[in-house]
């Protein structure tokens, strides 16, 4: 198990530099640098003051050096300060939006695990049924809406017919008068939307992948043998068969991260929440160089994380790798 | 049952073509329904400019934000245009973009894909490390800074789209090429003397078509979706050119006064990618009998 681990972490070393190598080339190689923004056509910015500025930002380098001084500032949680007028750190930019983006994740990964489990398991217990067809439509539409679509359309019905949920940020006007429990309340009101939006493109795959996982783990040798033992056909299906069906779903799980973060742009900015995504959003409006790349890199080491998290509790969860064998 | 019934259809009637189709949409009813849709989808961006009712992008103040009528069947948009001719047009966008991105990305698939499972050894276990690395990056992420910064154009687009979404067919390639080389077949082109880029090309490849078709379909599913994303955002097709994306924008701006502008473009897009997917997962079954579902 620790060898294991410790391979799992070495491995994650070239990915980390990959990745920067890769942000660092994309945010380079294009055209259109911050010192051409809105200063362009302004008559009274000369070339020299261009200058000027690509030597402040330290532009005028030669790309090998700038990513080298980038990266042994990345080293020490180093990502430089924003572009934008308030001149901030990118990194107190983006930790004190990370948090309701994590959030929201972290709430649509349960979302999805309490909804998709059980209609995986069903359509596979009860196979061809009616349950099964409709829970078969639910994952054709769910992979084919667009989330964006389903948000607005959710927004129209129960934020502007009904007025039940409120349609965007995530707390109300008077947020500061409430008192502690009413504020949660409000939080999870301004959340019910946004976290399901954010499910919904997993939901349908993970729940088509727990019944085809069902299926197959029932036709294996071992529930055979169970069946023949005269074990009750309950016992088998939830406590022998689903138990295996369940372990591919958390490297499932750990892939799905990266569709979960960059779908953090679109809920952001459709529900108008305060998170990363939106600050990313903001960053690439306005060609702010310094904080794209970080909140890129930040993205990408999260998803890092998320896989490692899901290798991890796959390693703990079966026993063939757990007691040093090889997976 | 259905089979029984048209296999009688065929012997008796008298257009065995006609007969023959009615046989396949019995047999792959979700490829049929899937094909339908996307033909619909085809047909209508080839005709746009004959059909559409009104000019796409002529403004009309006269008709700002009408209700869906008779005259506009899907109503007007905020500077009077006739939405359900943007959504003709749009079908164009999402077209072009769906099929150049995935023509892009099968072609970079294909290549990597045929060199690692073709070569082996180093190459293969570089190209696929680089694989695994950009499959784990934030594709989204990547998409929305290269667009930002070159300029959202429909061309960027396709571009972008194409080079995020290789991985998939990549590494589909490399897996049927290495499952190929054990058979019999290929061991006996080998034994004749067929090496290199013609052994890819003549026997492994057309072997190999198959799942590639499936996923390339599938991929233009995909490609549909994250652009009509990205023109919501308002970095993918510029106003006042139509996509399906960009009106939605205008539906999110409008949402308490008109759901017209939500409603019909997020139908078609739902549609559309609904007919390539069930296209796709048709063209798997009929593919693959392992993967049919008795």
């Amino acid at each position: 198990m620790q060898r294991y681990l410790f391979k799992r972490l070495f491995a994650m070393i070239p990915l980390l530099i990959g990745i920067t190598v890769i942000s660092f080339g994309i945010m380079h190689v294009a055209p259109g640098e911050p010192t051409v923004v809105g200063q362009q056509l302004d008559a009274k910015v000369t070339a020299a003051d261009r200058e000027r500025l690509r030597a402040y930002y330290g532009l005028d380098k030669p790309l090998y050096e700038q990513y080298w001084n980038w990266l042994k500032r990345l080293a020490v949680m180093d990502f430089g300060n924003s572009f934008s007028s308030d001149n901030r750190p990118v990194l107190d930019k983006v930790m004190e939006r990370l948090p309701i983006t994590l959030w929201i994740n972290v709430l649509a990964i349960g979302l999805i695990l309490v909804i998709a489990v059980p209609i995986g398991v069903i359509s596979a217990v009860f196979r061809d049924s009616v349950l099964d067809r409709s829970a078969t439509v639910f994952v054709f539409i769910g992979f084919a809406i667009p989330s964006f679509w389903l948000g607005l359309l959710l927004m129209i019905a129960f934020g502007v017919n009904l007025g039940w949920l409120p349609i965007s940020g995530i707390h109300d006007y008077d947020w500061q008068q409430m008192g502690w429990f009413e504020q949660q309340m409000d939080l999870a009101a301004h959340l019910i939307l946004p976290v399901f939006v954010s499910a919904i493109g997993g939901l349908a795959g993970m729940s088509r992948f727990m019944r085809s996982g069902m299926l197959e783990v029932i036709r294996a040798d071992y529930i055979t043998t169970a069946r023949a033992m005269g074990l009750p056909e309950s016992q088998i299906r939830y406590r022998y068969a689903l138990k295996n069906a369940l372990l591919p779903i958390i490297t499932l799980l750990g892939l799905s991260v990266p569709g979960l973060i960059g779908g953090s742009v679109i809920v952001e900015y459709l529900f108008s929440i305060p998170g990363m995504g939106r600050l990313f959003y903001e960053a690439v409006m306005t060609r702010d160089y310094p904080l794209v790349m970080g909140i890129t890199v930040i993205g990408a080491v999260l998803t890092l994380l998320g896989n490692l998290m899901a290798d991890i509790s796959y390693a703990w969860a079966d026993p063939r790798i757990r007691h040093g064998g090889k997976a | 049952m259905n089979h029984q019934v048209a296999k009688i259809q065929i012997e008796r009637s008298n257009n065995p073509r006609l007969a023959a189709l009615a046989v396949w949409w019995s047999n792959y009813p979700l490829m049929a329904v899937g094909g339908l849709i996307v033909a619909t989808v085809v047909i209508t961006a080839a005709i746009a400019p004959w059909v559409a009712p009104y000019d796409p992008t002529l403004i009309n103040v006269k008709a700002i934000l009408l209700p869906p009528s008779w005259e506009h069947l899907c109503g007007t948009d905020t500077l009077g245009r006739d939405v359900f001719t943007r959504m003709l047009y749009g079908a164009r966008v999402s077209l072009a973009v769906g099929f150049v991105a995935v023509g892009i990305a099968i072609a970079i698939g294909i290549l990597l894909g045929a060199i690692a499972g073709h070569l082996g050894g180093k190459a293969d276990s570089v190209i696929m490390r680089i694989t695994d690395m950009v499959l784990c990056f934030p594709t989204f992420f990547l998409i929305l800074a290269v667009i930002a910064f070159l300029e959202p154009s429909i061309w960027n687009i396709m571009i972008v789209i194409g080079l995020t979404s290789w991985m998939g067919v990549a590494r589909l390639v490399r897996a049927e090429l290495l499952s190929l080389r054990r058979r019999e077949f290929v061991q006996a082109a080998i034994s004749l003397g067929v090496a290199g880029p013609r052994m890819v090309w003549r026997y492994l490849l057309p072997n190999a078509m198959g799942p590639i078709l499936v996923s390339a379909v599938l991929g233009v599913a995909g490609a549909v979706l994250v652009e009509s994303s990205l023109s919501f955002l308002g970095l993918g097709v510029q106003p006042p050119d139509p996509s399906w994306g960009n009106i939605l924008t205008e539906g999110k701006d409008n949402i308490q006064i008109a759901w017209w502008l939500s409603v019909y473009p997020g139908l078609a897009i739902l549609i559309t990618v609904l007919g390539y997917n069930l296209l796709g997962e048709g063209l798997r079954d009929m593919l693959d009998p392992r993967h049919r579902q008795k």
